[in-house]
């Protein structure tokens, strides 16, 4: 879905769901996962269609992923770094009471 | 800690206020949510390569020197900082790297800036749909630029600075389609006076519209019907396949802080949106919250640096007269920007999702006020918008207006969602993580 202009190496990487993505230093965990063709981060919890990034600079909430353990982080407001683990939520994992 | 000024958002707003108030002498603490100084519209600019200064051009680069003061001022600067409580008393409840803390200070300014207004159209909560501005964000930030075909679509002069710079860093846009008549206005640009305030601003749009038809994008002006496919979009008489859909219609005040706070808004009947009620220095009803920025009102870069700068030194005692003479040249301009790129009126159809965090469409919503919701807040209880994790950031305008054209009562009667803290998600742990001088009991 993106690509990245050359003056933005890709220097170091994360996992997302247990396969390496490449990033770099700055990119958000977001544009990380964007640039590697991910565009679906979760599954929302109610009607339990696919949701990406919708704003890219914290508002939204549809870019939450699972983040070195902890649930709920926004990818768009979480700076990379060298071995960040991703887990996104699986579909229907949380379904509404 | 104590300062004499607390800021919340280091856009140009935020940064101009603190460099200005560290001038006069008082001590300033900025809190942003950002890792970088900038806001978003000079967001990563410290690590921008001379190739995308190119495509972004000279008003993106011109934020370097804000930065480089802001820099150098000696401010105490926290970035990645969260402020999710802010109380009249002027004290800021925020998290950090996981750790919640308390500052207070004499005065708090909020400069947290604006959004982009959300777009509900039917598919506009698939992956691949995103805001225009969100896809310029990932390219200032991370260098992106989208890999296959992109359709832009909605209103503003954002849409075709898009356009433009996606074009420039070698994307392959395949049309622009607008939801208003901008363009035509557009079309008889150069036979208006040259002295005309914002004559610069219409000349600007005239040659973006005229670089993305020189380069074969395809051009529409009052489409209808917009809706996201998931691999094209379709609207009344057509459809374009793209891989990715970016949607604009303008930006809006973030105002969750501010309402959080408890200050008065007013809604802008023209630009469809709430705004803070402040004086010409962005004072509040509040002796000790000031707004400076978009954040009080949209009016760009220039105007949300000079107005920071205003409120620092009238925050310092200084008079600000030739700031505020300047600061009045800059919005001089705005009415104009504003009646060529008018937000659309129409409102969602019914099946367009306007509160993605619980799926609640449009049609939803209006059924809801025919079975009584009275308002935005009423509305929550019957149908659940607004309490998801966005704590209605992205359905409260337009919810506001569904329910007000329902009731057939102005926005301004039906009011908006009560916002309460914390306005940021907060964990338990950060919780009883926290710091400072105020007891936990008394965080929420």
């Amino acid at each position: 879905m993106f690509r990245r202009l050359p003056e933005r190496e890709a220097s170091i990487t994360i996992e997302v769901d247990g396969a390496p993505v490449p990033a770099a230093p700055g990119d958000s965990v977001a544009a990380a996962m964007l640039a590697a063709g991910i565009a679906a981060f979760r599954h929302a919890p109610v009607d339990g269609g696919p949701r990406g990034p919708w704003c890219a600079m914290g508002v939204c909430f549809e870019c939450l992923v699972e983040i070195d353990g902890e649930p709920n982080r926004q990818a768009c407001m979480t700076t990379v770094r060298e071995g960040l683990r991703v887990a996104r939520r699986p579909a229907g994992a949380r379904p509404k009471p | 800690m104590s300062a004499d000024l607390a800021i919340v958002g280091a856009g140009p707003a935020g940064m101009a206020a603190a460099v200005e108030a560290a001038k006069h002498g008082l001590s300033v603490v900025v809190l942003d949510d950002q890792p970088e100084p900038g806001g978003q519209i000079y967001r990563a600019i410290e690590r921008a390569g001379p190739r995308l200064r190119t495509i972004l051009g000279g008003e993106y680069a011109a934020g370097e020197a804000l930065v480089r003061d802001f820099r150098a001022a000696g401010i105490d600067y926290r970035p990645d900082s969260a402020v999710w409580r802010l109380d009249a008393g002027a004290r800021i409840a925020y998290s950090r790297n996981g750790t919640a803390s308390t500052l207070t200070a004499d005065r708090v300014l909020i400069a947290t800036g604006a959004m982009e207004r959300p777009v509900p159209i039917p598919g506009a909560d698939r992956p691949g749909v995103m805001g225009a501005g969100a896809a310029q964000v990932l390219l200032k930030a991370s260098g992106l630029v989208p890999a296959g075909r992109v359709v832009l679509a909605g209103a503003g002069p954002l849409l075709l600075l898009v356009g433009c710079q996606l074009l420039d860093a070698g994307a392959d846009v395949a049309a622009v389609l607008e939801t208003t008549a901008g363009g035509d206005y557009l079309d008889a640009a150069p036979a208006l006076p040259r002295a005309l305030a914002g004559w610069r601003d219409l000349a600007k749009g005239v040659a973006m519209k005229r670089r993305l038809k020189r380069a074969g994008v395809v051009f529409r002006s009052g489409v209808g019907g917009l809706a996201a496919t998931g691999d094209s979009v379709r609207f009344d008489g057509g459809e374009i396949a793209c891989d990715l859909l970016l949607l604009h219609e303008g930006v809006v005040p973030q105002t969750h802080l501010s309402r959080q706070a408890g200050l008065a808004h007013r809604w802008q009947t023209e630009q469809r949106h709430w705004a803070p009620v402040v004086d010409a220095a962005g004072r509040t009803a509040e002796e000790t919250l000031i707004v400076a920025g978009d954040a009080a009102g949209i009016a760009g870069a220039r105007a949300a640096a000079l107005s920071g700068r205003i409120a620092a030194r009238t925050a310092a005692g200084k008079e600000p007269a030739e700031l505020a003479a300047a600061l009045a040249r800059e919005r001089a301009m705005r009415p104009l920007l504003d009646r060529l790129f008018p937000p659309r009126t129409a409102l969602p159809d019914d099946e367009a999702p306007v509160c993605r965090c619980e799926s609640i469409t449009a049609g939803d919503i209006r059924r809801a006020v025919r079975d009584g919701a009275m308002g935005p807040n009423q509305l929550k209880a019957f149908s659940r918008a607004g309490m998801g994790p966005c704590q209605g950031r992205m359905c409260g305008l337009a919810a506001a207006e569904i329910v007000a054209d329902e009731r057939g009562l102005p926005v301004e009667e039906v009011g908006s969602f009560r916002i309460r803290p914390p306005v940021k998600p907060l964990t338990l742990g950060e919780l009883a993580s926290m710091e400072g001088e105020a007891a936990e009991a008394e965080a929420l």
